[in-house]
Order: C-alpha cells, then sequence, then structure tokens
C-alpha cells in the first residue's frame, strides 16, 4: 500500500496502487489524485497495520499480526509487513484492506488489526482505571473517596442512581455490572477513537452491533411474561387489530437494538467524518489560506466530538437500560414502555 | 459499503474481549465498588439516623432531668415544712413538759414546806409545853420560899425563853 500525501494521508484503491509507478515518479499529479472520499474511508476504517504518520517518504507504521483461516491450509499467523505494498504470503494478500487468498478459496480473518489492538488496549486501561477505583474502596472502606476514586464515583452512582434505578427499579442489581461496563467501554474507546492515531472502533459497525446484540439477548433472557404478553396480546388492542400488532411489536423487539448499533456507529463515524473533511478542505483547495478556517472548524467538532463521546456512551446505557426495564417490569404501565418502539429516535438525540 | 459490512475477525475479538473484560470487571471492579458505595450510604443513613435518635434521647434526658430536679425540688420543700412542723411540735412539747415540771416541782416544794412547817409548829408547841412544864416546876418549887423571888425568877426565865 502506497501513501500518496504526507502527514495522516494514504490511499487505499486498487487503481491506485495499479498506478503506483506513474503516480511515485510524477510528483506533480499526486496532489491531483488527492480522494477525500477514499481518504476519510481508509481513516474510519480498518486495517492490518496501525500508521501513525508519514514524515517525508517514511512511514512510522506498527505491523500487526494476522491471523487467517482457509479449510485447506489450516491456521496462518504472521506480521501483516509481509503483506505491505500489495505482497503476498502464504498465499494470501491484502486487497482494499481485505485478506483474500490468491487462489480465490475462502479466507476467515482473525487478525488482530487496527481495531482489534485498540480494543485490546482500552480493555486494558478500563481494567487497569477500574480495578484501581476499586483499590480505593478497599483501602479507604466506607471513607471519603480519594484521587481516581472521587472522579468515577460521581459517574457510577450516577450510572446506578438516574440510569439503572430509575429505569429497571428495584431489580436493578442484576443489571449494573453489564450497564457499568458497557457505559465506561463506550466512552474510552469514543475518547481513545478521537486521539491521534487512535482507531474508530465505536464507529465501527461489528463493534456496535455486538454491544446492540448483547443488549437484545440480555433483555430477552430477563425478559418475564408481561413482556410477551404485551407482545402477542397487547393491552387495549381489539382482537382484530392483533394480526397486525404482533408483527409489529416483534418487529420493534428487533427494531430497538439495531437502532442501538445503528446510532452510535452514524453518531461516532460522522463526526470522524466531518473532522477529515474540513482537514480535507486544505488539500482540496490547496490553499494554506483555507487552512485556520478548517482547522479551526475542525477543533469545534473535535471539541463537540468530546461531548459526544459521553453523550452516546449515556444515551446506550440508558437505552439499554429502558429496554431491559421494559423486560423485567412487574405492573404493566402500556404508556410506559415501547411509546413508538424507541423512546428516543436518532433525530431526536444527535 | 465497507464500512457498513461487519467483519468476522472484529465481531469475534469483540465478542470475546468485551465478555472478558465484562467478567473480570464484574468481580474486581463493580461488585467491590458497588458495594461499598451501599455500605458507605447505608453506613451514613446510620449514622445520621443515630444523631437523630441521640438528639432525642438528649431531649428526654434533659425534660427527665428537669422533672426529677423539681421532683426533688418539691421533697425538699415538704422535708424542710415537715422538719419545721416537727421541731415546731417538739419545743410546743417540750415547753409542755417543762411548765408541767415546773408546777409540779413547785407543788412539791410547797408540800415541803408545808411538812416542815407544821413540823417546826409541832415542834414549837411540844418545847412551849415542855418549857411550861418546866417553868411551872420550877415557880412550883421557889413559891414554896419567895413570892418576890419567885416572881423574879419567872421573869428572867421568861427572858430567857426566846420563842423560836
Amino acid at each position: 500500500m502506497k501513501r500518496l500525501l504526507f502527514a495522516l494521508f494514504c490511499l487505499l484503491s486498487l487503481t491506485a496502487r495499479a498506478s503506483e509507478p506513474v503516480a511515485t515518479t510524477a510528483d506533480a499529479t499526486e496532489s491531483e489524485n488527492f480522494n477525500p472520499g477514499e481518504m476519510i474511508l481508509h481513516h474510519i476504517g480498518d486495517s492490518h497495520e496501525w500508521h501513525w504518520f508519514t514524515l517525508g517518504e517514511t512511514h512510522y507504521t506498527t505491523y500487526l499480526p494476522v491471523i487467517a483461516y482457509r479449510a485447506g491450509n489450516g491456521l496462518s499467523v504472521f506480521s501483516s509487513h509481509e503483506l505491505a505494498e500489495g505482497k503476498v504470503h502464504e498465499g494470501l494478500k491484502l486487497e482494499h484492506e481485505h485478506l483474500v487468498s490468491e487462489d480465490g478459496s475462502k479466507v476467515y480473518d482473525f487478525s488482530i488489526t487496527k481495531n482489534v489492538a485498540s480494543l485490546m488496549l482500552s480493555a486494558l486501561v478500563l481494567l487497569v482505571v477500574f480495578t484501581a477505583v476499586a483499590r480505593g474502596y478497599a483501602k479507604r472502606g466506607t471513607g471519603a473517596p480519594r484521587g481516581i476514586q472521587s472522579f468515577f464515583e460521581p459517574i457510577i452512582v450516577f450510572v446506578r442512581d438516574e440510569v439503572a434505578k430509575k429505569s429497571i427499579g428495584p431489580k436493578y442489581e442484576r443489571y449494573m455490572p453489564y450497564l457499568l461496563t458497557v457505559f465506561f467501554f463506550i466512552w474510552f474507546n469514543n475518547l481513545m477513537g478521537l486521539m491521534p492515531g487512535g482507531a474508530n472502533l465505536t464507529g465501527n459497525i461489528a463493534v456496535t452491533m455486538m454491544l446492540a446484540l448483547f443488549t437484545l439477548l440480555i433483555t430477552l433472557f430477563s425478559s418475564n411474561k408481561n413482556y410477551w404478553a404485551h407482545i402477542f396480546a397487547t393491552p387495549g388492542v381489539p382482537k382484530l387489530l392483533l394480526p397486525i400488532m404482533i408483527p409489529v411489536e416483534l418487529i420493534g423487539v428487533f427494531v430497538k437494538p439495531f437502532s442501538l448499533m445503528v446510532r452510535l456507529f452514524a453518531n461516532i463515524t460522522a463526526g470522524h467524518i466531518v473532522t477529515l473533511s474540513f482537514i480535507s478542505l486544505i488539500f482540496i483547495f490547496r490553499n494554506l489560506g483555507v487552512a485556520p478556517v478548517s482547522l479551526a472548524f475542525g477543533l469545534f467538532i473535535n471539541v463537540l466530538e468530546l461531548l459526544v463521546a459521553i453523550l452516546q456512551a449515556y444515551i446506550f446505557t440508558l437505552l439499554t437500560a429502558m429496554y431491559i426495564g421494559g423486560a423485567v417490569e412487574d405492573h404493566h404501565d402500556a404508556d410506559y414502555q415501547m411509546g413508538g418502539g424507541d423512546g428516543a429516535t436518532p433525530a431526536q438525540v444527535h | 459499503m465497507n464500512i457498513v459490512t461487519p467483519e468476522l475477525g472484529l465481531i469475534f475479538w469483540q465478542v470475546v474481549i468485551f465478555l472478558i473484560v465484562l467478567l473480570l470487571l464484574r468481580s474486581f471492579a463493580w461488585k467491590p465498588i458497588l458495594s461499598s458505595l451501599k455500605e458507605r450510604e447505608s453506613s451514613i443513613e446510620g449514622a445520621l439516623r443515630m444523631a437523630d435518635q441521640a438528639k432525642l434521647e438528649m431531649q428526654q434526658l434533659q425534660a427527665g432531668n428537669e422533672k426529677l430536679l423539681a421532683d426533688a425540688r418539691m421533697e425538699r420543700d415538704r422535708l424542710l415544712k415537715e422538719a419545721t412542723a416537727m421541731s415546731n411540735q417538739f419545743i410546743e412539747q417540750a415547753k409542755t413538759k417543762a411548765t408541767e415540771e415546773g408546777a409540779r416541782m413547785i407543788e412539791q416544794a410547797r408540800e415541803a414546806i408545808r411538812n416542815e412547817k407544821n413540823a417546826a409548829l409541832a415542834e414549837v408547841k411540844n418545847t412551849a409545853a415542855q418549857l411550861s412544864i418546866d417553868i411551872a416546876e420550877r415557880i412550883l418549887r421557889r413559891e414554896l420560899t419567895d413570892q418576890p423571888a419567885q416572881q423574879q425568877l419567872v421573869d428572867s426565865y421568861l427572858k430567857e425563853v426566846k420563842l423560836n
């Protein structure tokens, strides 16, 4: 793969690679080839190596392990350096950042990609931070919190009192570990995604899909008969309407986690796209005068993204708690639950 | 579009790593943190309740003290009154007794005086009788000799006799 622009940008299309020899020799045409769409898509997408920055013609890149499984060949593990610049290793090559085999057989790619590496890093950060917080409680017992403990305590208490207790009710305690983990997982990864060189993990559909799936599974496994009664015999609805209502309610069960998935993915990805678009303006206009303006806008969006980072974590956690609350509530209140499938639609929040 | 196609590898790692993080944080972070928070909240609540209770007890104690003090004051007044009454009674009794005793003693003295007087009078009478007999005897003896001399003798005798 060849990065056609200095600092931060690289082009990734097959055509760009095909025209590599031409492009490298003719510097003048290089910036003409600058394609903001491709650059941005590359940035918000995943890759098999962690490219930090490029100085002149030198790329500062961390090559991550490639782990691939093919039915015939079994497991192959090697550094992604072997695949750099379009090279072929063990019959595998990268095509649009996708691992494909030369003979066209199916490849199961379990590589530690940039996102997976970032995911592991965030897991480590989460474990280190919150075991440190827990140590504070072990050390000080019921005394006043100090240091990192006092920073996270109000947030934990907020999630407990304002999110879990209010949305789930008396049975909230069982769901606290999941809600807290989801909240801090999303928040920390949102923030890590905003750092220079960071991966766009929470803006990746696979990650948000799995988070939404966890919420769906927890909701379904903790649902009681009221929840199902509401779906198959919605109270206050005439019997004749049930053939219409049941499919609608069933779709609602899946739309709720689907909206969770899309909301988080779209919000975080959109933030990255907007920031990168403002930066791209400099290269589109090829004018230094645009730089202060686009940097100011980029900075504004970035600061806004800091807010969005915690806001999205809060919304995801709150909606998860509300869905769980709807599934476990004893007394059925028709107005409270499912007022339109999904209390806060993406249009309402951000 | 590439960005809306979930990739198998990331799905796999996301599930594995998220579950590991969830399980580890649940047992090593959330449980101790939440239980400590609960413990602290209940201890604060308990302390507040105890403070309220202590205040109430203090008030009760104070009220009790005041009641006790008032009781004690009443008791003291009662005791003082009783003591005064008793002492007055004692004094009265003593006075009566003393008066009675005095009267009795005076009576006794009077009796004694009366007895003595009677005894003395009796003795005087006896003595006078004796003297009279003696004188009469001597007169009688002198008379036999000399009348004037007898008279003189009677006079001298009478001179000798002092009543009492």
